[in-house]
């Protein structure tokens, strides 16, 4: 039995609500059991946004998640609230240009990605979840073009179609930082 | 079988009713149910049918009222304050036997409360939640998937025995995002030879009433309404039981407390505790029959929810109190944790009381 649970968290604008429907439309895809939540409410302007993503062999008990083993961290806020509840054995994804400090668990995997700053160095200041997403998936083991594109062509709509390939790129670009 | 695709839950109700036929909405925003209304305001006018906001709640069940009485599927969405406000029109389309869809998607109270996730309008909703004798159908889905389902089969309901049917959900539940399928077959319309659709000067007039001055003609209507209710207990109860038949101890919860507490029971069976859930998918009518059963041989029951203890009375009286009952619950917005079930579950299973 796999279960995967996931808290991405950040400011609202930041895209976490989008990345977590990536996360959770590419298990949908590959037939796995998913639920995505997002926190609601007066908090999501200007304030923290999060969101939960289980992916499970399993049917999907409660949807909220409140220990991570995955959690990602888009701004400091995000580390200092929810730091401390990743399972041991976790991981962190942390956007450390945001983020100026250091994860103080010694008992979790910590990946830092600069990638506020590798979105505006690649002229795409909005897609920083995006090369969080690419890395993200890389380190899962689950970064392959075939199910990243069919994911992201379910997110992104129709309207939206020609956003796909900047996403991708970004996607690129975060999955190639070491 | 068509894609899953993935909906919240509110988007999953509006898209359902629109596949069960429903094509007129009536409604005024309030979180955390606005993607109901945001979705028809999209898609009713692309196919002919009615979206409208009204100036109130009062106004938006009166206007329910109206169409329900033409033999048309109608609906209207709030979350809890809302729904106080449409209390007398859900009095009036009982009073009137007007079948239609009310959905609540509870958000925590009393007052105009908060706007996070609670499950404290049981009592208003399995009691009718207006003044006079009667009930809605309550139906209370525990997955996006059922969201979908469960509408359809209010619709349903509600004309088969011309009630209103309630979805009682909560933020959750509305909020979330799963994989959901509108792949199912619907039941046929059943004829309306009450609605007034115009005589064409060919029958007597059709009148949609609920105000009887004759009390013998009034308590006539009373009487036979109930004995409607009989049938819709008999044949409509639904319920799912999580490993009961060698259960212990036995919870009792539905919607989101169920996804949660269903953490905690198969967490509890690791541990070696014998515990099972039911879980109420019609709150009225009240699924008595596995409880009564359950009794025989359960030790104790718990009743979870997002309120200070509501259905915990439901449960006392389907099983006549012959075991006891305890609550674990959360209020005012908040939700139990699996943990805080296993809790819940381990001071029953080492003999105390919560």
């Amino acid at each position: 039995m796999s279960t995967k649970q996931f808290l991405l968290s950040g400011f609202g604008g930041q895209g976490i609500l989008f990345a977590g429907k990536l996360l959770a439309y590419k298990g949908l895809n590959a037939g796995k059991n998913v639920s995505w939540l997002p926190s609601y409410g007066p908090e999501m302007r200007g304030g923290t946004a999060s969101c939960s993503v289980i992916i499970s062999d399993e049917p999907v008990g409660s949807p909220i998640v409140s220990e991570p083993d995955i959690l990602v961290a888009m701004n400091l806020p995000s580390l200092d609230r929810f730091e401390s509840s990743v399972v041991p054995g976790g991981i962190i994804f942390a956007d450390s240009t945001l983020i100026e400090r250091k994860v103080q668990r010694t008992d979790v995997t910590t990946y830092y990605v600069p990638a506020t700053k590798l979105a505006s160095d690649n002229k795409t200041p909005t897609l920083a979840n995006m090369i969080l997403m690419g890395k993200i998936l890389k380190v899962l083991g689950d970064f392959d073009d075939d199910s990243v594109t069919a994911a992201l062509s379910k997110v992104i709509s129709a309207k939206h179609a020609d956003m796909l390939e900047v996403n991708k790129k970004a996607m690129q670009l975060g999955a190639d930082y070491e | 079988m068509a894609d899953k695709v993935l909906m919240k839950g509110n988007e999953a109700i509006a898209e359902a009713a629109i596949h069960a036929g429903c094509r007129h909405y009536f409604g005024y925003p309030i979180t955390p149910q606005t993607e109901v209304a945001a979705y028809m305001a999209k898609v009713m006018p692309k196919i002919g049918g009615t979206f409208l906001q009204a100036e109130s709640e009062i106004a938006a069940i009166n206007m329910v009222y109206g169409v329900a009485s033409c033999g048309l599927r109608v609906m209207t969405s709030s979350s809890s304050p809302g729904i106080s406000l449409k209390g007398e029109g859900l009095s009036y389309l009982a009073g009137s036997d007007l079948p239609a869809l009310v959905v609540n998607v509870q958000r925590g109270g009393p007052g105009l409360g908060g706007i996070q996730p609670s499950q404290s309008d049981y009592f208003q909703a399995t009691r009718g939640g207006g003044h006079g004798d009667y009930h809605m159908i309550v139906l209370a889905p525990s997955s996006v998937q059922e969201m979908a389902e469960l509408t359809v089969k209010g619709f349903e309901l509600a004309d088969k025995y011309r009630m209103t049917a309630m979805i009682l959900a909560d933020g959750t539940m509305g909020q979330m995002m799963e994989p959901v399928s509108l792949d199912f077959e619907l039941e046929p319309v059943p004829e309306k030879p009450w609605a007034t659709t115009g005589t064409k000067m060919a029958r007597e007039h059709n009148i949609v009433n609920s105000l009887y001055l004759k009390p013998d003609e009034l308590e006539k209507g009373n009487f036979d309404r109930y004995e409607r209710y009989k049938i819709v207990e008999a044949n409509e109860t639904r319920y799912e039981e999580y490993l009961t038949n060698d259960a212990d101890i036995v919870i009792a919860a539905f919607g989101i407390a169920a996804r949660v507490s269903r953490n905690a029971v198969n967490e509890a069976r690791r541990l070696g505790i014998k515990v099972g859930m039911i879980r109420p998918i019609t709150l009225w009518p009240f699924p008595k029959a596995p409880f009564e059963k359950a009794a025989e041989h359960a030790k104790a029951f718990i009743s979870v929810e997002l309120s200070m203890g509501q259905m915990i009375e439901d449960v006392e009286l389907a099983t006549k109190c012959r075991v006891p009952v305890s609550l674990c619950n959360r209020a005012g917005g908040m939700i139990p944790s699996p943990a805080q079930v296993l809790d819940c579950i381990k001071k029953i299973a080492n003999g105390g009381n919560n």
